[in-house]
């Protein structure tokens, strides 16, 4: 695995954040190599244990433990539209079918142990998220790191527009 | 103090007249960026050059006269809290804000994180001081990457003025906050989960006794965990003494609360109001516009998913002054120990409201699939009961579940309730709970007999049969 | 109704004891008779309070509100407890004054039958192909607390079975109950992270990282405290169902250490040996070295009869033929030319009786072979004898140089009879050529090896493990006790008996009859063992001898049983 130097950069100054235990970096590490790899691989967590001086597995336990990490590659605009009761009342479980349609993604193969489903020409993935702290403006939505407000189900076309 | 209506508000964004604009001030305010100048501008970090100069004790002190109560959920006193790091502590003290916000239906400190940075910060260094912290960090969830970028750059910014680092304002107090994201865990919401998290460990929660984080908390040092908006509240209680700030509210119930309000009303949203002052009736109809034409109130959840849910028409019992008075839902002032005394919880004060339109089976389910993927898994309980209550309501919605199985539903959440490492088991068992015996009738005309002997799993038959052969 | 500082007050279910303070709750309620079911708890672990099995109905005194009288103690000094609602778990908690405990009491059984339930609903229940049916904890309890899932009507979650993780282990996760005991171990015992949960709520899996396997030399350890059949040892592992098993408390015999044992075994085939608790020894713990090192009994290469060599070939003889071809030999020797080659790992009273052979004839020249290796930090010991330290006790403590004066004495001819017990002596600085010089080779074996082949009259012995009882005395002083779990294979017989036949064929009888024959005389004799008998020593062994060395692994237990961390 190639860690580019100004990621490494980036890691060994996050270190620095935690005084007193190497550890406590690991979540930091991990969206780091997240951020730029899009996905946690199996080489990426040895790496961050190597870092951390620690064993592969107490990095796996993190990863799996946490949905914010992905264990396979994403699309390139990765979705997560939010569940939870404010916003499914506001038609989420509607707005995941849209999206689903309008970017061709088949989520009949997902599960618990693989939540996210990417389109056919892997451009967009999905996932549902629990509740993403913005219930009174449901149904809500992030794409990447930008987050939609009320986006209604029948304009899932519209906000997927904006990443032609 | 400055009042809200001194202050202008983006068009559309305006406070309610019956709002008290403390901790939200700057929310939605025309003009208003999250950078430190406007901060400064508008007379930040005026409260922390007045605290540097005041004992610590006194702080804490001043604190504990407010009467504020945690906001992230539980309402435990803040001052007393700090209070309770040992006397003779020689270990480093850490405070931790606690920005997971995940409470489903809760959605206040997002706001403060994303527009008023700089108040949140203020709120820190203060309650540092007070607590003897050198070292701080913001646990933010992950799904706030705008926030924590924002947090980032003010205190990048709070650097540069002096407010952290080395001697601060030449105090001699020294002070590093660092920003740490999560990774989509509500357990990390918890605050022995979250130092756990913290610590680079599954956030699997610590039991308490003995791990009680004001004791024994990050790296077994004495650590403070607060709420985004109790943190914000101390700079209030500098500003204006704890005295004043108590007299904001009701008594036990002081200060405003930030009310988050979702679900079916005309204009959900969030509302500070002073803690008590209004009613659930007044919330809903005054503050978020009513009901949606033509919809009658059904039940409400009144502090985030998992406190117990209260059903329109269900009669309260309350103490006012010496005399006991029965109250319907609408009437009940939203305060910690009204609710409370209701059978229910302030909480994170996100309140969902809920229709005639809705199924009490098709809000529960969803309210089960929400812990069941969020339960960390540690204490058997938990574990498997989370999972098999969602299994059960899933097959009430869908219409194949027995009258029996509500039975074993509500059976299941009271074999959690109380029984658990963490408030997690009550959290998840709760909604279940309140739903069933609240809606009983309805749940069990969802269900048929038909569906009495069904063995969705051939396999439980046959083991039963193995344990019995085999012993 | 004062009572020391360092002493608390518990009402358990009604009656009122005493405990030192710091006790646990679930200490407590064993030192007064009531077993708490518990999986998560383990004394020389942390506690992670995680089963929940442990819980309690717990109460305190009442704390009078201001303005309200102290609540009155009754007449004998206790004062009223106020019940909790909220269950306690007892594990982790300790008891403290005025404390009451229920462990029968309904909310405590409802707590039970909860958690029962809830763990047997996504198990499998697959106890009749399970190894640790018989002595499953979670079979146990649920055959008390259990209701056997019936009503769960869901599907099971799945997870993998049969995983390899590791050279002697294999796990089943669907059995797994996530007590993270297994986990624990390695962490904090073995300081070998190498266990971890993966994934989340119900669907938490154990495992190891891919690539990586729990193969520290304790790792079987794991295997005894899984509480379920979920870690399992691939050399136990479908051999024999665990109630058929005859145990047996002994001693493990591979190293200086001494590890306490139970060996299990049924029809004269020993199936498996486990550690026995014992704080001054191996705490609860041993190395898999040690406990997967007895398949050589049932090696083909067993001796099982006494033999003769004649006309350049063994032939097998009677015990007593053989015994008097010994004798008859070794009388025509001079004492001078004879010298014997005992072991390290014979007990004291097989020591003993070769020093008596060695006094009846005047033997001087008495060694034993030392057998030095690695120590590591944990229990192994660098000394591979296991009874190092009660030969030289027995023989004295030259017992370690004379075997190269033996070996020179060999070679130069001045030694030309030898009595070889238990060693092979190629293996010890003897080489072939010199050995058939000697006039007279006699030895006793457990397995064939090239010195049997060399001797003029060979017995067939008993292996420490399992085959023989006696006492021995491990490398920190503690005089313990073997004991005997199976019929040796044969005519093989203990090296006591051995030397005890052959001393009497050479000088009449000795009185000698029975092993606590040999142990009253050695008692008579050594002053270290005055006033001990056999029945004395007990399962946990006395402290014999006090030479300084300490056992790093109990250092650090005891380290961590200071801090609180562990009960120990
Ligand atoms: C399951 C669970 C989730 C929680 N989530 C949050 C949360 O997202 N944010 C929060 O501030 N407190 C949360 N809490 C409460 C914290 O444990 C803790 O009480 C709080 O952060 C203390 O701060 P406060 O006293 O200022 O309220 C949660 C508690 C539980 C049991
Ligand atoms: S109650 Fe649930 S969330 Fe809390 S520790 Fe137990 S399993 Fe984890
Ligand atoms: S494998 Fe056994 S010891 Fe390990 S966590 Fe599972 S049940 Fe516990
Ligand atoms: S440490 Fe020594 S005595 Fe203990 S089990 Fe291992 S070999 Fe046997
Ligand atoms: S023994 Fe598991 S919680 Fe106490």
């Amino acid at each position: 695995m190639n860690v580019p130097k100004e990621i490494e950069a980036e890691i060994d100054e996050r270190i620095t954040h935690y005084p007193v235990s190497k550890r406590s970096a690991a979540l930091p590490v991990l969206h780091s190599l997240q951020e730029h790899f899009g996905y946690v691989t199996e080489e990426a967590v040895e790496w961050v244990a190597a870092k951390l001086d620690l064993e592969p597995i107490n990095i796996l336990e993190l990863v799996t433990f946490y949905p914010g990490f992905r264990q396979s590659a994403p699309g390139k605009y990765h979705i997560r539209v939010c569940r939870t009761l404010s916003c499914a009342m506001e038609g989420s479980y509607e707005l995941m079918e849209k999206l689903c349609q309008e970017a061709k993604i088949d989520r009949s193969e997902v599960s618990h142990h693989h939540p996210i489903a990417v389109s056919e020409d892997g451009k967009f993935s999905i996932e549902f998220a629990e509740c993403l702290a913005s219930c009174g403006t449901g149904p809500v939505c992030l794409v990447n790191d930008d987050f939609h407000e009320a986006v209604e189900p029948a304009k899932a076309d519209k906000l997927l527009k904006q990443y032609d | 103090m400055s009042k809200a209506n001194a202050i202008n508000y983006k068009k559309g964004k305006e406070p309610h007249a019956r709002e008290y604009r403390l901790v939200f001030k700057n929310v939605d305010r025309k003009g208003w960026d999250p950078g430190i100048d406007c901060y400064l501008q508008d007379g930040g970090y005026r409260e922390l050059k007045k605290a540097l100069l005041m004992d610590p004790v006194d702080i804490t002190e001043d604190v504990k006269k407010s009467g504020l109560r945690g906001r992230g959920g539980a309402g435990f006193p803040t001052g007393v809290k700090w209070g309770f790091i040992p006397p003779n502590n020689t270990k480093p003290v850490y405070l931790i804000c606690n920005a997971d916000e995940s409470e489903p239906g809760t959605f206040k400190d997002r706001y403060i994180i994303h527009q008023d940075p700089h108040q949140l910060l203020e709120g820190m260094i203060i309650s540092c001081f007070a607590t003897g912290a050198n070292l701080a960090y913001i646990y933010i969830r992950e799904e706030f990457p705008e926030g924590a970028r924002i947090l980032e750059k003010a205190i990048e910014e709070c650097h540069q003025k002096g407010f952290l680092g080395k001697n601060i304002l030449k105090s001699k107090f020294d002070l590093e906050i660092f920003v740490h994201r999560g990774a989509g865990a509500y357990i990390c919401g918890e605050e022995t989960g979250l130092i756990e998290s913290l610590e680079g460990k599954r956030p699997y929660p610590r039991i308490k006794p003995p791990y009680f984080p004001a004791a024994l908390g990050l790296y077994m040092c004495p650590t403070i965990v607060n709420n985004v908006e109790s943190l914000c509240n101390v700079k209030h209680i500098i500003a204006m003494g704890g005295d004043a700030f108590a007299k904001l509210g009701t008594a036990r119930n002081t200060g405003t609360r930030v009310l988050c309000v979702s679900g079916d009303v005309v204009n959900p949203g969030y509302f500070e109001v002073e803690v008590g002052h209004i009613t659930m009736g007044e919330l809903i109809h005054d503050l978020c516009g009513g009901l949606k034409p033509g919809r009658k109130l059904k039940a409400v959840i009144p502090g985030g998913s998992s406190a117990k849910v209260l059903r329109a028409g269900e009669k309260f019992k309350i103490k006012k002054g010496d005399q006991e008075i029965e109250i319907g839902i609408e009437d009940i002032p939203m305060d910690f120990d009204t609710l409370m005394a209701c059978g229910s919880m302030a909480g994170s004060g996100g309140v969902i409201v809920i229709d005639d339109s809705r199924k009490a089976s098709w809000i529960l389910n969803n309210i089960n699939e929400f812990y069941a993927h969020e339960s960390c898994g540690q204490c058997t309980p938990c574990r498997e009961g989370s999972l098999w209550m969602k299994k059960i309501t899933d097959r009430i919605t869908r219409g194949e579940a027995s009258p029996d199985d509500v039975e074993t539903l509500e059976s299941v959440a009271f074999n959690i309730d109380g029984k658990t490492i963490c408030a997690f088991g009550e959290a998840c068992a709760w909604p279940t709970e309140s739903f069933v015996a609240k809606f009983r009738e309805e749940f069990l005309a969802d269900t048929s007999e038909k569906y009495d002997d069904a063995i969705l799993n051939p396999e439980t038959e046959l083991a039963a049969a193995h344990l019995s052969s085999e012993t | 109704m004062s009572e020391a500082n360092d002493k608390v007050n518990v009402q358990i279910d009604g009656e009122w004891h005493q405990f030192p303070k710091g006790t646990r709750m679930i200490e407590a309620c064993r030192l007064a008779g009531k077993e708490i079911p518990h999986y998560c708890y383990h004394p020389k672990l942390s506690s992670p309070g995680n089963c929940r099995m442990c819980l309690v109905e717990m109460g305190m005194p009442p704390r009078p509100r201001p303005g309200e009288d102290p609540p009155k103690p009754d007449k004998d000094g206790h004062l009223p407890i106020q019940w909790i609602p909220r269950p306690a778990i007892s594990c982790a908690n300790t008891i403290a004054e005025g404390m009451g405990i229920r462990t029968d009491s309904q909310l405590t059984n409802e707590c039970r039958h909860g958690v029962m339930e809830f763990l047997l609903i996504n198990h499998p229940l697959d106890c009749p192909i399970c190894d640790q049916a018989g002595e499953c904890r979670l079979q146990e309890f649920s055959v008390e607390f259990g209701t056997g899932g019936s009503r769960f009507r869901e599907k099971k979650v799945k997870k993998p079975k049969n995983v390899d993780i590791g050279p002697r282990i294999r796990l089943d996760d669907e059995r797994c109950i996530m007590c993270s005991r297994c986990i624990r171990f390695c962490q904090e015992v073995a300081d070998d992270d190498v266990l971890g949960f993966t994934d989340r709520g119900s669907h938490t899996v154990l495992g190891v990282h891919p690539g990586k396997e729990l193969s520290n030399n304790y790792g079987l350890n794991t295997v005894d405290i899984c509480p379920v059949g979920a870690l399992t040892s691939n050399d136990f592992r479908f051999q024999m169902r665990v109630w058929f098993l005859k145990e047996t408390n002994s001693i493990c015999t591979s190293c200086g250490r001494g590890c306490n044992i139970i060996a299990g075994a049924r029809e004269d085939k020993l199936y498996r040996l486990t550690p026995r608790d014992n704080n001054e020894v191996n705490s609860s713990w041993m190395c898999d070295y040690g406990r997967l090192n007895f398949h050589f009994l049932t090696s083909e290469a067993r001796l099982t009869d006494p033999m003769i060599l004649e006309h350049r070939a063994h032939r097998i003889a009677r015990w007593s033929e053989a015994v008097g071809r010994a004798a008859e030999k070794l009388k025509e020797f001079d004492a001078s030319k004879i010298a014997i080659i005992a072991s390290g790992r014979m007990t004291n009273e097989e020591l003993f009786m070769a020093r008596r052979l060695g006094e009846t004839l005047g033997i001087e020249k008495i060694a034993i072979v030392p057998r030095s290796g690695e120590a590591d930090d944990y229990l192994v010991s660098a000394d591979k004898n296991p009874n190092t330290r009660g030969a030289r006790l027995i023989l004295g403590k030259k017992v370690d140089k004379q075997l190269k004066e033996i070996a020179a004495g060999v070679k130069k001819g001045t030694i030309t009879a030898l009595i070889a017990l238990d060693e092979n002596l190629l293996k010890c600085g003897f080489e072939e050529d010199t050995l058939k010089k000697l006039d007279l080779l006699i030895s006793s074996h457990i397995l064939a090896n090239p010195t049997a082949s060399l001797s003029h009259v060979v017995f067939p012995s008993t292996a420490t493990v399992a085959e023989k009882r006696g006492t021995m005395i491990n490398r920190t002083g503690r005089l313990q006790r073997l004991n005997q779990a199976i019929d040796p294979p044969g005519q093989a017989m203990d090296l006591w008996e051995i030397l005890r036949d052959l001393a009497q064929a050479l000088g009449g009888s000795n009185g000698v009859y029975l092993l606590e024959d040999v142990f009253k005389l050695m008692a008579g004799t050594i002053k270290e063992f005055e006033g001990l008998s056999l029945g004395k020593i007990g399962d946990q062994g006395l402290p014999l001898l006090k030479p300084k060395e300490s056992i790093p692994l109990l250092e650090r237990e005891r380290e961590r049983i200071e801090k609180g961390i562990i009960v120990g």
